[in-house]
């Protein structure tokens, strides 16, 4: 199994910690899901609610590895700075680096990310970076000291699951060594499920447990397809073929004509 | 003097970032520091003298996807 840096992850569900309901449900999808890893961010704090310091005592009592991210950055030196920060705050050299280049679609930087990448690598980081499927991105992240990759499958909190199939198996063909993860766009079990089915090592989600009616069962639901996925991945899959085939043996069928 | 924290303008008797901290009750606090978008890490807070006009980011965990 390929493992993040070393780490082999529980569960291959990694799961955002932003908008639930309320502190006590997140922590009861985490709790039914048994994800592997929580992404969690920072914020300013002032000192008055003190609310970051409630959240981090709530997330340690999880017992889960924790990934920072850089959401909201928009250039090199606003990630590099982010990621810093994070590195002393969450105390892990994990980092998912995001550098978002549109406003409208979130979609990533590359250009900026791979100069990132390469900066923190440099310096000690583990960098997970939030890609698209692009191959030749994908080689240059590699090049800059990545060693997992997480291509989106559709934008972020969008919900429509894997946009662009054939680019994130050609990813995994390309790449057969490197951890891929599907990072947003998730939005049912069974795109987690075809995610993993195709070889992926893991799904980031969040707004698709968060968001849903009851985010705890949501969370169990994608546990269960995630893991589902797996193991059809490593049971190794027949080809699809347009002709039929009995699965019923022929030979010994009685002759009723 | 005047600086601002989190982008919001204050004044501060502190004459260092550690100071700063203790002021706002957060010296204990798991957060991590910037001034003028550059990162200060916690073993410098305390020789880190602020000037006026300081921008200082003070961030702390937060919900994140």
């Amino acid at each position: 199994m390929r493992s993040f840096y070393g780490t082999t992850l529980a569960n291959p569900l990694m799961l955002g910690t932003a908008q639930y309901p309320s502190p006590a449900i997140l922590a009861e999808a985490f709790r039914r899901s048994g994800a592997g890893v929580a992404t969690v961010s920072l914020r300013r704090e002032s000192g008055a609610d003190r609310a970051g310091q409630d959240f981090w005592a709530m997330i340690a009592d999880l017992g889960v590895p924790v990934l920072p991210n850089t959401a909201g950055c928009h250039s090199v030196k606003e990630a590099v700075t982010t990621a810093h920060m994070a590195r002393e705050v969450f105390d892990t050299p994990w980092i998912k680096l995001e550098v978002i280049g549109h406003t409208d679609t979130l979609q990533p930087d590359v250009f900026a990310l791979v100069e990132a990448a390469r900066v923190l690598s440099e310096d000690g980081f583990q960098v997970f970076p939030y890609t698209t499927e692009d191959l030749v991105v994908a080689e240059k992240l590699l090049h800059a000291g990545c060693e997992v990759l997480m291509p989106w499958g559709a934008p972020i909190g969008s919900g429509l699951g894997l946009a662009n199939e054939y680019a994130l198996r050609s990813m995994r063909a390309h790449f057969p060594d490197v951890p891929l993860v599907v990072d947003a766009g998730i939005g049912l079990p069974s795109h987690a499920a075809r995610a993993m089915e195709l070889g992926f090592d893991a799904v980031l989600l969040n707004t698709a447990v968060a968001k849903a009616g009851d985010p705890a069962m949501m969370a169990e639901a994608f546990s269960r397809a995630v893991l589902a996925g797996q193991a059809a991945y490593a049971a190794d899959p027949i080809e699809p073929r347009d002709m039929a085939a009995p699965s019923t043996p022929v030979i010994g069928k009685a002759f009723l004509e | 003097m005047k600086i601002t924290l989190n982008g919001e303008s204050r004044e501060t008797e502190a004459r260092t970032l550690a100071e700063l901290l203790a002021e706002i009750g957060l010296a204990e606090a798991k957060v991590a520091t910037a001034v003028n978008e550059a990162f200060v890490a916690a073993p410098a807070r305390a020789t880190h003298a602020l000037e006026a006009g300081d921008r200082i980011e003070v961030l702390a965990p937060m919900q994140g996807g």
